[in-house]
């Protein structure tokens, strides 16, 4: 079952670094942006505690989010350009089981999700004050336990885009409006009863609400509801991409 | 031996049906053509028998394999050549070489060898995307020898190549077949599988319509002959229609057209003209080939 796994992710590593923007676009730019946030954000309201708490609570957040929903915009392109150019039908004319050709390639995205993680962890810690005793690891196991419910959504969306034109965009009409309706930026408290309603069922509202949580050092008991609810979005969602999804 | 057996398959898309009542044995060591134009099911046919679609009815045995039941076994042990596929963009030639030689049991030693009689050992570190076309077929070619498989399978090999690229993949297909291997493949070119297929089927409207050699199929099907010459000899119309075997003579101008049929035909044209000293300007024997089998199985042609 693993023949090829290790070969298979090694290459789409090395290809996805040839790539015009490949490395700049997923690592660099999204570094370099949440650092100007920090500091922008700092330096106008150096005192304001507002600007603090969301620097230290909101912001590591809100990054790694759209991090990991970058990672999967990015991984739902690959996979319709690979349909669309035959080479996911040339990669299973040959003994490579199916599942191995998709898992390279999500391995190939977590590896550049942490790599761009790290990279900010130790620049917000370098250039503003970060939380000085943020739970980095148990923060890394609920991020990977979020990125792979955001996953098995994006393999729902690589299943039936059409082109891989229209890739990119319908990812992010479907994933961005569930962010901003996930509590992040309005607390669920003070949205109107039927907003909430809706926010429930969104998997965002549990991805936020458990990274936030464990960021801010909840416990993970605090958060079993939030661990269910991606479970049940990972198993529902691979079992629809594994009807719906198409090689050619 | 038979080592593909295809026994009276269907496969349907929807409500179209793209191949129905498809049946054919490749026999060990032979270069197999299905020919056919463009949508008449080869490609259908071939991804069944490559395990790749699963048919509505029907047998397929490939080496004592299901192909859809045992598919990764089978896998290794065959190497296909798709239509139209690709590669990554930004995959380099032995990189693909080196990672298809780590999906399979058994792979011939040293990759750079098939390169380098593929003729592509200077291209080693090249993008895939920067090959021309006849570049990427000897790649796929290199991809689907590989593993040292039993049977090829070669879809469309030489569509969208250049005459010069087309005859040099003919000359490595021909070099598949002197390794003992067997050659299943497809072509919408009448006159490449009468140049390489030991044997072809014509397959159209997902049915197969006959089988048999090239040479075989136009003795049956187009025993026609015909001769064109040009003469001044203004008796010469006369003869021509007095001879056996002749089925018409057309004229236009100076230039005759004689059809015939039969191995004496040619040859009773010559004797006429020797016979009564018609003096000719122009001479030759025009023969049928699959084309023309094609044409008058189907009514149509193939470029139709």
């Amino acid at each position: 079952m693993l023949r090829g796994l290790w070969e298979l992710t090694w290459l789409e590593t090395k290809i996805f670094l040839r790539e015009p923007l490949g490395a700049i676009g997923t690592v660099v730019i999204p570094v370099v942006v949440f650092l100007l946030v920090g500091r922008a954000i700092g330096r106008s309201a150096p005192a304001s505690p507002g600007a603090t708490a969301f620097l230290r609570d909101g912001l590591p957040v809100l990054a790694s989010l759209f991090i990991a929903i970058n990672a999967v915009l990015s991984l739902v392109t690959i996979i319709s350009i690979y349909r669309e150019g035959g080479i996911l039908k040339r990669l299973r004319a040959t003994p490579l089981r199916p599942q191995t050709i998709l898992t390279a390639h999500v391995l190939v995205k977590l590896l550049f999700t942490a790599v761009t993680l790290t990279l900010m962890m130790l620049a917000g810690r370098r250039y503003f004050a970060a939380g000085p005793d943020v739970p980095v690891i148990a923060f890394g196991i609920a991020l990977l336990a979020s990125t792979l419910a955001i996953l098995s959504m994006g393999f729902v969306i690589a299943s039936v885009v059409p082109t891989a034109r229209f890739a990119q965009p319908i990812g992010a009409v479907i994933f961005y409006p569930m962010v901003v309706l996930s509590g992040l930026f309005v607390p669920l408290d003070i949205m109107p009863q039927w907003l909430r309603m809706l926010a429930r069922l969104l998997p965002f509202t549990y991805v936020v609400s458990l990274l936030q949580g464990i960021w801010t050092g909840g416990s993970w008991s605090a958060h079993v509801g939030d661990l269910a609810a991606l479970a049940v979005v990972c198993v529902v969602c691979t079992a629809l991409s594994a009807r719906v999804f198409r090689w050619e | 031996m038979a080592v593909v057996h295809v026994a009276g398959v269907r496969k349907t898309y929807g409500r179209t049906v793209a191949v129905d009542e498809v049946s054919f044995d490749v026999q060990e060591g032979e270069i197999f053509g299905l020919i056919g134009p463009n949508g008449a099911g080869k490609t259908t046919t071939m991804e069944c028998v490559e395990g790749l679609r699963k048919p509505d009815r029907g047998t397929i045995s490939v080496l004592g394999l299901d192909p859809f039941r045992d598919v990764y076994q089978l896998q290794d042990r065959i190497g296909v050549q798709l239509q139209q596929a690709h590669l990554q963009k930004r995959i380099k030639v032995w990189e693909a070489v080196h990672l298809w030689a780590s999906l399979y049991r058994k792979p011939i030693g040293d990759g750079d060898v098939l390169l380098e009689q593929l003729g592509l050992a200077d291209k080693r570190n090249a993008w895939f995307m920067t090959l021309s076309g006849g570049q990427q077929q000897r790649l796929f070619i290199a991809l689907a020898l590989i593993n040292d498989p039993h049977v090829v399978f070669l879809d469309e090999l030489t569509t969208g190549l250049d005459p010069q690229s087309r005859r040099a993949i003919w000359e490595l297909v021909r070099g598949i077949r002197a390794r003992g291997k067997t050659v299943f493949m497809t072509t919408h070119l009448m006159e490449e599988a009468e140049r390489l297929c030991d044997r072809v089927a014509i397959i159209e409207h997902g049915r197969i319509i006959d089988a048999d050699t090239p040479q075989g199929l136009v003795d049956r099907h187009c025993p026609e002959r015909s001769v064109v010459l040009v003469t001044g000899d203004p008796l010469a119309e006369e003869r021509f229609r007095a001879l056996p075997h002749v089925d018409e003579v057309l004229r236009a101008d100076a230039q005759f057209t004689i059809r015939g049929r039969g191995d004496g035909f040619v040859t009773a044209v010559i004797q006429c003209l020797a016979e009564h000293q018609i003096r000719v300007s122009d001479f030759r024997t025009v023969l049928p080939s699959l084309e023309d089998v094609f044409l008058k199985l189907t009514g149509h042609s193939i470029r139709d």
